[in-house]
């Protein structure tokens, strides 16, 4: 099954409740899935500084003198703890000497997500408990995605979780499943990609990642994945300053979106939505089958 | 929100509010209802789009929603009239027996499924799968439909005052379908056939008991199953 909701906001002064709302929403689908959690949220970028989020199922042994550790390649580097993750900010021209040197001495990390914008926060669990252990509703930002999920291919782990990040500022969450992803990791293994998990959704990522990187935006991935990707999906996508969602042609897994002129909030169900301020009054509706729906701040602004 | 109740109801009507009342007690005073009981009036508010709201009425009960619901609302119902005064989730009046459902707003997808019975109307549109199997219900959507609606229908009637999407009617068997507007495409073995008079005579009464006054009959196109599926075509074994 698998639950998922979206937020993107058109309204500054909610930005700072981005992530209350978006842990409200997910919270009311934990009956979706209740196998792991994870949210990702774009807040604020700062000019020049990169964000790199990373996890470890030892985090008093992974995590321990991390910021000292990396200090060497970037004296700015900054570390903050949260649980099983830690979002490290650097220059964003040292982040990938960062991140050579974090794979090195840390084998064991794992990278949620980078970009800089992007923080992603993923673990078995509850959605409840996943949202209150990384102090998501604490978090501001202008949108993001989450997913609470029912798994059906592949492991409950940490890293099967979603959202899956495989470019920066890039990142997806699925409900359905894939029947071509082994064929397509195969051929985006060839083009260069590579993959943390056996995941389908992970695939469904990397695709629309090496998509962009040929110079599509948002929309236009999505809607070649219409194409090359076969299975059931209800896709809600972020990048730095977009917001997409599309579903397979026969649509059979549910969608619901709202919107005012504060947001565009997506939700497996209309119960995700119902504690948005002004649902009553907002244009509600189900999005078409194999028709792609994409937002990007940069461009209304 | 329309909240407005005539006084002689309210004396009867019995309110659950889904905000501070679980689910199932509103079930459950449902299904405890005798027969020939005067005790009928029941109204269900903040349903926040919970599942499975008014399922398995077996009464002559009047129901009226205030809000959106969420999937199967008045699932299998059997005699009740249930108002949607919002818009409903996946599966509305799913295996409908007989009675009636309205919904004000839009329905997702499958809405009437398999329904043997009864009058599911739909004010605004409906999504994909609408009357999928549907076995005898009528149903009168006043919008749009989506893809694949009333596949394998059986009997009853589905009345679409506006248009329908991709593969209607596909492996229809007898359920009959009448499109207002454009029809994407045909699924297999349906086709459009003639609107005799005893089709205009239906559709004035489906018309009329799902409050279309501004609609005439002659407006519609008639589909039906072309039958080519019913029996095995000894030409296609080689296919097999």
């Amino acid at each position: 099954m698998c639950g998922i909701v979206g937020l993107f906001l058109k309204d500054k002064t909610l930005e700072p409740r981005l992530g209350a709302m978006l842990s409200d929403m997910l919270v009311i689908m934990t009956d979706r899935g209740p196998d792991s959690a994870g949210i990702a949220i774009y807040g604020p970028p700062s000019d020049g500084r990169a964000k790199i989020t990373v996890q470890s199922a030892k985090p008093a042994v992974d995590f321990a003198g991390l910021e000292a550790l990396l200090k060497p390649v970037d004296a700015s580097v900054a570390v903050e703890l949260k649980s099983t993750h830690a979002v490290i900010e650097a220059d964003a021209t040292q982040a990938t000497a960062v991140r050579d040197l974090l794979a090195q001495e840390r084998p064991d990390v794992r990278v949620m997500g980078s970009g800089d914008s992007v923080e992603i926060y993923k673990e078995v669990g509850l959605p409840k408990d996943v949202v209150a252990r990384f102090g998501i509703r604490e978090m501001g930002g202008t949108h993001g995605i989450g997913h609470t999920r029912m798994a059906t291919e592949s492991a409950v782990t940490t890293l099967g979780a979603h959202p899956f990040s495989t470019g920066a500022d890039q990142c997806l969450v699925h409900n359905g499943s894939l029947s071509n992803h082994n064929n397509l990791r195969r051929e985006l293994v060839r083009e260069g990609m590579t993959f943390e998990t056996q995941n389908d959704s992970e695939v469904a990522a990397a695709y629309l990642t090496a998509e962009m990187a040929k110079g599509k935006d948002l929309g236009q991935a999505l809607t070649s994945a219409l194409d090359d990707l076969d299975g059931f999906f209800t896709f809600v996508v972020g990048t730095k300053s977009g917001f997409g969602v599309v579903r397979d042609p026969i649509a059979c897994k549910p969608a619901v979106m709202a919107e005012t002129d504060q947001y565009i909030a997506f939700g497996s169900e209309y119960r995700a939505l119902v504690n948005l301020p002004g649902i009553e009054d907002a244009r509600v509706w189900e999005p078409e089958p194999a028709t792609v729906y994409f937002w990007d701040h940069e461009k209304a602004a | 929100m329309d909240i407005s109740v005539n006084r002689e109801s309210l004396e009867t009507m019995r309110v659950f509010d889904l905000a501070t009342t679980p689910l199932r007690e509103l079930n459950s005073a449902l299904h405890a209802i005798a027969p020939g009981t005067n005790d009928t009036n029941f109204e269900v508010v903040n349903p926040r789009g919970s599942h499975a709201v008014a399922v398995g009425i077996d009464q002559p009960v009047t129901v009226e929603v205030r809000g959106s619901v969420g999937y199967y609302c008045a699932g299998m119902n059997d005699g009740g009239t249930v108002t949607v005064h919002g818009s409903a989730g996946p599966g509305v009046a799913e295996n409908m027996m007989s009675g009636t459902v309205v919904i004000e707003g839009d329905a997702s997808q499958y809405a009437g499924a398999t329904g043997r019975g009864g009058l599911l109307v739909i004010k605004g549109n409906a999504a994909s799968r609408c009357g999928i199997s549907m076995k005898g219900i009528d149903i009168v959507v006043h919008g749009s439909i989506g893809h694949m609606s009333a596949f394998m229908g059986q009997s009853g009637h589905l009345v679409v005052l506006g248009d329908a999407g991709d593969a209607l009617g596909d492996s229809l068997y007898e359920a009959k379908l009448f499109v207002r507007g454009e029809v994407k495409s045909l699924g297999a073995d349906c086709i459009e056939k003639e609107l005799r008079p005893e089709h205009l005579e239906k559709l004035a009464e489906l018309l009329e008991k799902a409050g279309v006054t501004d609609v005439r009959p002659t407006e519609f196109k008639r589909y039906g199953s072309a039958r080519k599926l019913y029996n095995f075509n000894i030409d296609n074994a080689e296919a097999y």
